[in-house]
């Protein structure tokens, strides 16, 4: 077994024995975006025109929310630094276990999503678009975030100083992510948003595993 | 060649650099202080009042070269940044988290005379024009670096993880810029515009350039004085930095 | 072969030491001694590349560490203070999934016998967080024989080990050094391996 299938299949065995975990993102998503109609209002109207920011916010915070925890297990009992001694490349490595972070919690979170479309009333087209937006926005996220949760790896106050290091980073997949979702509610063309959110994850998963990998060495240091 | 090299990195070490940037700092702020007087009352005083905007458009004086300083700074961090990771000196880091501070404060005034501009022309106090947000994000950019090298308790370990982050910011923000101009042209929002509906005259070019030249070298003056007291801290332990404390 | 010359660590602001030198030749152990912080664990960290030195260099077969010819990552076995091992995962899958990624996996059968031979038979499909710290010990050290590498690094291996684990453990460093293999190791408790070993001390 290689190296990175063992990184993989580590990560997702010990999520399935923890499965809480995976559920506490997937839930605090669905309680978020039930919290605006809440706060806004139930008219139908209103809440269809806000739908694709709000779902993509929530996504959001629910995506942060397990990032902190994705080097802070691995750096308490020392596998991190095992990791980092393999022969297997650092980047490699981390792009295996940013790939099991997305698919515990970017791809639950983006399967999930067409239900919490239905609150909003949203039609099946633009439910189609959100979740591909997301698919792609939660793989862009884990990449990016995990460069942040290097960075802060053991650090005081850790959790807070991760969500303000990665807004500014996030705000190009927000912005193109909920504008591919809008412009298919209001009939135009998605294809611009979505190709440029692609490129975007295209870029992040070959330079992010390594500016990771620099990251978690001034860590281990 | 090698000479070159030796002499590059003998003023890189904390020792030699230490006297050097005492002695540059207060000339980089005459030179300040000297611009930015001819600069104000070149906006201040020379240039015409706008045709359009009255006399409440001149903050622009100060808003424009204060919003070019903060991403030059931006800039600066992220090259020092780079040359650390390259040479791996630590007056390098010294020298980012030097400039961070007023990197920040240029952000923070550029958001405030935006919106002291913003009031009397467009009536609120924030406009989510393109620009004005992107200095928003780069107001965040900033904290995120200061909060990063403050929580890090060993300073080598800091310097390292902040110059990361601000190579990556540097990185980032062209593709910020470019969305967020994007969403604002797409739901068509207000523009805080310098050149809208009249020309540039020639002075509040000249007056603006010449406080850009002023931020400019406040900046490097306060970037040396500053780097001083962080060598010293960090140099405590040994004996050169006791005998300059003492 | 592992040299290191003129090396010196800063944490911090002090300095931990400097000015060291020594080689480890194939056959040899090297016993790093000395009080609490004095620097032992630093020294080992440095070695194994995860730290940089301050000053001086550790060349592995004359290659400089971090230079893209050297092998030692490949060539060297670490066991640091943390013990690495994952709780919720068995002893078994512990050393299987920490071997492919040190890059000599052993199979089910490799593993399970390395395990009973470190007297864990019986045990092996527990969780870990369910052993003892003797036991997680001794799942931690059983990589020593399943992993092939020629540069054994260890950071007090014998801790919580009992009399038979303690004399198990140094039966397994000796085989080692028959067969070639190095070992640089730091402990409180005295280690008896003969004529191949030596001591340095370490001292603030």
């Amino acid at each position: 077994m290689s190296a990175i299938a063992a990184v993989l299949q580590r990560d997702l065995r010990l999520a399935m024995r923890r499965k809480s975990e995976v559920l506490t993102a997937v839930f605090f998503f669905v309680v978020v975006a039930s919290l605006f109609p809440l706060a806004i209002g139930p008219e139908p109207d209103m809440l269809r025109k806000i739908a694709p920011g709000i779902l993509w916010v929530g996504a959001l915070l629910a995506s942060l929310l397990s990032l902190a925890r994705l080097f802070a297990a691995d750096y308490q009992d020392g596998t991190l630094e095992q990791m980092a001694l393999s022969p297997t490349p650092m980047p490699l490595l981390v792009a295996a276990k940013v790939l099991a972070h997305w698919l515990l919690s970017g791809l639950p979170l983006a399967l999930l999503s067409p239900v919490l479309a239905l609150q909003f009333d949203l039609d099946s087209a633009t439910m189609w678009v959100l979740f591909t937006s997301l698919l792609l926005g939660t793989a862009l996220l884990s990449f990016l975030g995990a460069v942040g949760a290097a960075l802060t790896l053991g650090v005081r106050g850790g959790e807070v100083l991760l969500s303000l290091l990665l807004l500014p980073l996030y705000i190009p997949a927000l912005v193109f992510g909920s504008g591919a979702v809008e412009a298919q509610m209001v009939g135009m063309g998605y294809g611009a948003q979505m190709s440029i959110l692609t490129a975007m994850l295209v870029v992040a998963a070959f330079f992010g595993p390594w500016a990771c990998a620099l990251a978690l060495r001034i860590a281990l240091e | 060649m090698e000479n070159f090299k030796i002499r590059w990195f003998h003023w890189a070490a904390p020792q030699t650099f230490y006297p050097l940037a005492g002695r540059l700092w207060p000339v980089f702020g005459l030179i300040a202080a000297v611009l930015a007087v001819a600069g104000l009352y070149l906006g201040f005083f020379v240039a015409p009042t706008d045709f359009q905007q009255g006399e409440g458009y001149r903050i622009i004086f100060v808003h424009v070269p204060v919003s070019w300083m903060s991403m030059v700074i931006y800039l600066a961090m992220a090259f020092w940044a780079f040359l650390g990771f390259t040479f791996n000196t630590r007056l390098s880091g010294m020298m980012t988290q030097a400039l961070a501070p007023t990197g920040a404060m240029f952000t923070f005034l550029s958001l405030w005379t935006g919106a002291l501009w913003g009031k009397p022309m467009w009536g609120a106090w924030w406009v989510w024009d393109a620009r004005l947000t992107s200095e928003l994000i780069l107001f965040f950019l900033y904290m995120g670096y200061i909060a990063l090298t403050s929580a890090i308790d060993d300073p080598r370990r800091a310097d390292r993880a902040g110059g990361l982050l601000a190579l990556v910011g540097a990185v980032n923000v062209p593709i910020i810029y470019f969305s967020v101009k994007w969403w604002n042209t797409l739901h068509q929002g207000a523009s805080v515009s310098v050149t809208k509906g009249s020309s540039m005259a020639q002075t509040m070019l000249w007056a603006m350039l010449l406080m850009a030249l002023a931020l400019w070298a406040y900046s490097i003056a306060m970037a040396l004085y500053r780097v001083r007291s962080i060598i010293l801290v960090r140099e405590r332990h040994t004996q050169w930095a006791q005998e300059v404390a003492a | 072969m592992l040299s290191v010359a003129d090396l010196s660590c800063v944490r911090g602001d002090r300095t931990l030491f400097r000015g060291l030198s020594f080689t480890l030749a194939p056959g040899q152990c090297l016993h790093l001694e000395g009080g609490n912080g004095v620097g032992k664990t630093s020294l080992l960290r440095i070695v194994a590349g995860l730290a940089p030195a301050a000053q001086g260099e550790v060349r592995w077969h004359g290659e400089l560490l971090g230079s893209p010819d050297c092998q030692l990552p490949a060539q060297m076995l670490y066991l640091g203070h943390l013990l690495a091992l994952k709780d919720e995962l068995s002893a078994v899958e512990n050393l299987i999934s920490g071997g492919a990624i040190a890059g000599s996996g052993p199979n089910q059968e490799q593993a399970l016998d390395a395990l009973k031979q470190l007297g864990l038979a019986g045990r092996t499909a527990l969780p870990v967080r369910v052993l003892s710290q003797g036991q997680k010990r001794r799942v931690a050290l059983a990589r020593l024989l399943v992993q092939q590498n020629p540069l054994w690094v260890l950071d007090e291996p014998f801790v919580a080990l009992d009399g038979v684990a303690h004399a198990l453990i140094t039966r397994v460093l000796q085989g080692h050094l028959a067969q070639g293999g190095m070992v640089l190791l730091t402990s409180h408790q005295p280690v008896d391996l003969g004529a191949r070993g030596r001591s340095l001390r370490l001292d603030a």
